[in-house]
């Protein structure tokens, strides 16, 4: 009776769903209630096809080496497909800054789109990046199967589900306006369910685990699991305003909210962006380059010491404001304290590179980890400068902050993401290598090129436009209007849709060269000089 | 515990762990990042000391420097206020005229109001004080309400329309749909399109003048060029407030909008408006 519960599990919550419809309080919750009936009524036609009463089998489906890869295929997929998405609508928002026609109202004006392509891509494409490669990692550095059965599944579906709610919600003009939590209270209450069972089934896997001891990447990974629950609950703490409607109402006000938003929005960059992507550079970079681990004592002190100091640098995206003088302070003092335990991490994937530095030139996957690697080291450098105050004094509000954002989001994140999807995509497949290594390397450039152009043009913008903002002729009177400052900004908006350009073009050509695997194909081209050797079939 | 293993590329003692064949090197932590680390621990701990920091039962420690964002910014803003008070003072003791005569002094107010100008009218007015569809371009000599330095400065003060100031400019156009005919309105506008410009229908324009004369005459002049007691538009200067056009012209005569600006002598201070006014009256069209 395979696949019957989860059928009318499915069922039951589309027709939830539909009662949501018919006795919904505003026209907001009922137009998304709609979009959850759909979405469920669909799950529910696909999960009816294969329905079967066959007594089950012996043994589930398994892959051969009994670790459960099937969500994790789904996984790497949906997180391509996100990742061109939420890079297409980057790009999209970004020529809606230069060209403020394109703000296509009501859906598709800024307000609604800057969040949508904010979601998608930390959240949908790496959300989804970091799902996938925790389970991946997880099972193989525990020698154990996924813990929970099919709670896997629900994780990967439940959590894409969410994506759903949250982007449609936003086009919808669905929001209760916390910069990188928009999504109202029902769609918050379903991720923290997902939430939970995500962390079930990774804790579980550990605790399950045949090896004695517990590898750095998953203290990483169960770091970023556990903060990131805590972080999402205390900060979209909320009274709806009915339980059948969309609106709901912030437990905190004035200054407390602000640094609620700001606790949680400093540390989504360090426990999501940051500690989850160490996680997976800690097995994806030594497994690809095929070296030991430079240093277990740096893994230790610095996992310790980025945990620790992260959690209290959230004020520093305060200074100057009402928030009293010593908790700007600390914000301040822990973010400079943060500067060293973050290198850590780029010291231990650098070095890990020990003996084997000649892969960069010979192999473009180890070359884009390694680029991911040194944009994390700039950017972690990067911030805690700007969270000193007199630098803060110039560089806040303006597209420095950006371009700051957006070195470690496209450089870090994105690139190491890169690397842990070519790695995998054979893997997973069984294809003895993929389509083709050489569009690696296009990939690589083309990201690289568009990385820098967007950071480097939002340096010139940022500075310029704090100087603008600042600047006072001999009298005493300020010398701009802000409009102005707004139009100077017009070449360097251009630029910067141009490189998100360059960036998207790199991931268009990553999802055909993973589409071509997939489907195991082999592109007949040149090997890369001096790699031929050095590439190992898939164990 | 497992064995001692030595990575054979590098020589170096690893751990003795291993997970999917990936093992991890027993290498000191580098020296430069330790003392790097303890570093900015010290100055942490040296800056908490001079700043505000650290949060106590009721209040917080003050730091040694006795630094506060508030009474800093108190001090930069009076530091600002003095450099520029000679000036400031004999603005404000001077009347407009005499702020016009001292070329010293209208240079300082002519800067003031167009700093005071960007923050505070170029939103509605445009960074360049050209204006647009329904607010009026100040670049010209097209004065709804007056041109002199004078009335510049009390439409600044107190306004247009702007409710709770006694003495606001107030004008208030009839919606000339319930008193005319269609057909008469689109005469009356073909008839005042036609005293600077080409009519849609030169037939209109014998008939419009006649509803001009009978209903606008009275605010706009027999003329038609306005009269700036009452805040009537000149329309006979091509210069148009609401819109150029016949279709425009038809629209405000059949419900006429009436724009506000707010009244900034309570807001801004008179020393600030008279800067305003001054350099408002320095763009061109001043008289």
């Amino acid at each position: 009776m395979k696949y019957l519960t989860e059928t009318i599990v499915l069922a039951v919550g589309a027709f939830l769903a539909l009662l949501g419809v018919a006795f919904a309080k505003d026209r907001l919750f009922e137009a998304h209630m709609w979009v959850l009936f759909f979405v469920l009524l669909a799950g529910t036609l696909v999960m009816v096809r294969r329905v079967s009463f066959a007594p089950a089998a012996a043994a589930p489906s398994a892959a051969d080496d009994g670790y459960f890869d099937e969500v994790i295929k789904y996984g790497v997929i949906a997180t391509v497909f996100w990742g061109v998405v939420g890079f297409l609508v980057g790009v999209f928002i970004a020529a809606q800054l230069a060209f403020p026609d394109l703000n296509i109202e009501p859906w598709l004006n800024f307000g609604r789109v800057r969040p949508l392509h904010t979601s998608a891509v930390i959240f949908a494409f790496g959300g989804n990046g970091l799902i996938a490669t925790s389970f991946y990692v997880v099972q193989r550095t525990s020698r154990a199967r996924l813990f929970g059965g099919n709670l896997g599944w629900f994780v990967f579906w439940g959590y894409n589900l969410f994506i759903v709610m949250a982007a449609t919600g936003y086009l919808l003009g669905i929001t209760q306006s916390r910069e990188y939590a928009e999504p109202e209270w029902y769609v918050d209450i379903w991720l923290t369910i997902v939430w939970v069972a995500y962390l079930v089934a990774f804790l579980g896997t550990i605790m399950t685990r045949k090896e004695p001891h517990i590898y750095v990447a998953n203290w990483f990974y169960l770091g970023f699991i556990v903060t990131i629950a805590m972080l999402h609950i205390v900060n979209n703490l909320a009274v709806p305003a009915s339980f059948l409607g969309a609106k709901s109402y912030s437990a905190f006000s004035g200054v407390q909210d602000a640094l609620t938003q700001w606790w949680y929005g400093h540390n989504a960059v360090g426990f999501f962006l940051t500690a989850g992507f160490l996680g997976m550079m800690y097995y994806f970079v030594p497994k690809q380059v095929n070296r030991p681990v430079y240093s277990y004592r740096l893994s230790i002190i610095h996992f310790w010491a980025l945990i620790f100091m992260y959690i209290w640098a959230g004020p520093h995206h305060l200074h100057y404001t009402a928030l009293p003088d010593w908790a700007q302070t600390l914000g301040m003092v822990f973010s400079i304290m943060l500067w060293m335990p973050s290198w850590g991490g780029m010291i231990n994937g650098l070095m890990t590179l020990q003996g084997a530095w000649d892969k960069i030139r010979t192999d473009p996957i180890v070359r884009m980890m390694v680029m991911a690697i040194a944009f994390y080291g700039m950017a972690t450098f990067e911030g805690p400068m700007m969270s000193i105050k007199s630098v803060n004094s110039l560089s806040h509000y303006t597209d420095w902050t950006i371009g700051h954002v957006h070195s470690g989001a496209l450089g870090w994140n994105g690139l190491i993401t890169f690397g842990a999807i070519y790695f995998l995509v054979p893997k997973l497949w069984k294809r003895e290598r993929l389509y083709s290594i050489r569009m690696v390397n296009w990939h690589f450039w083309l990201a690289t090129l568009g990385i820098v152009i967007y950071a480097a043009v939002m340096w010139v913008a940022g500075i310029q436009q704090g100087l603008m903002w600042r600047e006072y002729d001999e009298q005493g009177f300020l010398v701009y209007s802000f409009a102005e400052t707004v139009a100077a900004m017009f070449p360097y908006y251009v630029l910067r849709a141009v490189g998100g350009g360059l960036y998207l073009t790199g991931a268009l050509i990553m999802a055909y060269n993973v589409t071509m695997t997939i489907r195991g194909y082999q592109r007949d081209e040149a090997p890369i000089p001096g790699a031929a050797p050095a590439l190992q079939p898939a164990e | 515990m497992a064995g001692k293993h030595i990575d054979e590329i590098s020589g170096v003692e690893t751990t003795g762990h291993e997970w999917d064949g990936i093992r991890e090197l027993n290498n000191p932590m580098p020296r430069w990042w330790v003392w790097t680390f303890y570093a900015t621990i010290l100055w942490a701990i040296a800056y908490t000391v001079a700043f505000p920091a650290w949060p106590l039962i009721s209040d917080t420690t003050r730091g040694m420097l006795g630094w506060s964002s508030r009474a800093n910014i108190a001090a930069e803003l009076a530091s600002a206020k003095e450099a520029q008070a000679g000036f400031v003072d004999r603005i404000s003791k001077a009347s407009l005229e005499e702020i016009l005569a001292d070329p010293q002094l209208s240079q300082f107010a002519i800067s003031g109001g167009a700093s005071a100008f960007k923050v505070n009218c170029a939103q509605c007015h445009g960074s360049g004080a050209a204006g647009g569809p329904g607010f009026p371009n100040l670049n010209d000599d097209d004065w709804v309400w007056g041109g002199t330095v004078e009335d510049i400065y009390q439409t600044i003060a107190h306004g247009i329309r702007h409710p709770g100031d006694d003495e606001t400019r107030v004008s208030e156009m009839p919606a000339f749909g319930e008193i005319l005919e269609p057909d008469q309105i689109k005469q009356v506008a073909a008839y005042v399109v036609s005293l600077t410009g080409t009519p849609s229908d030169a037939s209109l324009v014998e008939p419009g003048s006649q509803v001009f004369a009978d209903n606008c005459a009275a605010c706009h002049g027999e003329d038609a060029r306005g009269n700036r007691e009452m805040g009537a538009p000149n329309l006979a200067d091509a210069i148009w407030l609401k819109g150029e056009g016949e279709a425009a012209v038809a629209a405000q005569v059949r419900s006429p909008k009436h724009g506000v600006m707010p009244a900034w002598l309570p807001r801004l201070g008179d020393p600030a408006v008279k800067q305003l006014a001054v350099f408002v009256h320095s763009l061109g069209g001043g008289e």
